[in-house]
């Protein structure tokens, strides 16, 4: 058997009946190869505070509860192992840009209600009674929104976006993925309710390219793209309406 | 009573935190280096307006030792401005679908980076050919 290996995990804490501000505290903590950082968190909870709070479900990389910012980037703890850090010590935050509720959990009533917003629902352009049949979808017209399906509200791209908090009602690189993708879909007709969110103050003209929220997103959705593309869809909406009255903003 | 006491962390120096902002942050900084240069341009655009003998005195500050090294420093900026740009373009074009194959990131890099040293070399291909 080969020495057990003890790693150094710093992790930021903030107990809000307690604290007036987050500290940091070091738990060491035995590790195998095959243990994520979600594993080492609870590692801690299990046996050296049990008050430690953070979100997680599946272990998979699929359910999109455990971010964190490890080390400065932010992950999903799940999917991140110890091993690659060793023998330097991890850091551990909350989610950066949200605010922090306790411990290692944040606050995401903003990002709900951002999620809300954008309507993320197809609403037919024609709605049709069950006896008119299914909406008819080519795999053409599936392969152009196909990518931005794959979000899982992970908000990672918010926790790598600095607009997000410089900007607070800024909708986001996820939600703004999340408007484009109903908008891409050839079953959907709400694209001009959802372009005057998109192109509103809070919209996609708060992103200036930083282009960090897709770099981080483990699911490769490519949010920066979906709110860049939409700055060209709100230009192209603002300046056809002059030819076209009946399209485009209002 | 509700005990939550949701705590907000200070956005102060958050383009230190990373080296991916540092990166953006001198993208954008470097941009300021356009505009100087297009400034030092105007200027020369203005001196020529104004007669010969103004157009030869900017000529001639133009090849001043300490003109030289700005427009050294100003070619570096420019430079990594212009390679952090391209390395942005598979974020803000639409995606490229040729063939039925969505185009890769890497070439709609290379592609945009052809189109500027094409343009840049028939542009100093036609100065060129017009100064001679």
């Amino acid at each position: 058997m080969s020495e057990q290996k003890i790693i150094e995990i710093e992790v930021l804490r903030y107990l809000p009946e307690s604290d007036q501000a987050p500290h940091s505290e070091v738990y060491k903590v035995p590790f195998t190869d095959d243990m994520s950082v979600l594993q080492g968190v609870q590692y801690i909870k299990d046996n050296f505070d049990g008050s430690l709070t953070f979100r997680w479900s599946c272990r998979m990389a699929i359910c999109g509860s455990c971010g964190m910012m490890i080390n400065g980037i932010p992950k999903l703890s799940c999917e991140t192992f110890i091993r690659d850090y060793y023998p330097q010590r991890i850091s551990v935050e909350a989610l950066a840009h949200f605010p922090i509720e306790k411990d290692l959990v944040v606050d995401l009533s903003g990002f709900i209600e951002k999620l809300e917003a954008i309507q993320p629902y197809i609403i037919p352009k024609e709605p049709r009674t069950v006896e008119e049949g299914e909406y008819i979808q080519t795999p053409a017209q599936f392969a152009e929104y196909i990518q931005y399906t794959s979000c899982i509200n992970c908000v990672l791209c918010y926790a790598a976006c600095p607009h997000t908090a410089l900007s607070p009602d800024f909708i986001g690189p996820g939600a703004m993925a999340l408007l484009h993708r109903y908008n891409m879909d050839s079953r959907d007709g709400g694209k001009a309710q959802r372009m005057e969110l998109a192109a509103s103050e809070d919209g996609v003209y708060n992103c200036s390219a930083v282009g960090y929220c897709s770099e981080v997103c483990p699911k490769k959705v490519d949010p920066g793209n979906a709110v860049n593309i939409n700055k060209i869809n709100a230009g192209m909406d603002y300046f056809l309406r002059f030819l076209s009255p009946k399209g485009g903003a209002k | 009573m509700s005990k939550r006491r949701p705590y907000v962390r200070s956005m102060d120096g958050w383009w230190k935190k990373n080296p991916y902002y540092v990166e953006y942050m001198v993208h954008e900084g470097t941009a300021l280096f356009v505009i100087a240069y297009t400034l030092v341009l105007t200027v020369g655009v203005v001196r020529l307006g104004q007669g010969e003998a103004a157009w030869n005195g900017w000529l001639e500050a133009m090849q001043s030792p300490l003109s030289i090294i700005f427009h050294l420093v100003l070619l570096a900026a420019i430079a990594y401005h212009a390679f952090t740009w391209f390395k942005l373009f598979p974020l803000t074009t639409p995606p490229l679908v040729l063939q039925g194959k969505k185009v890769e990131p890497c070439a709609i890099v290379r592609a945009g980076w052809t189109a500027g040293v094409v343009a840049a070399l028939a542009l100093l291909v036609i100065v060129w050919g017009i100064a001679a």
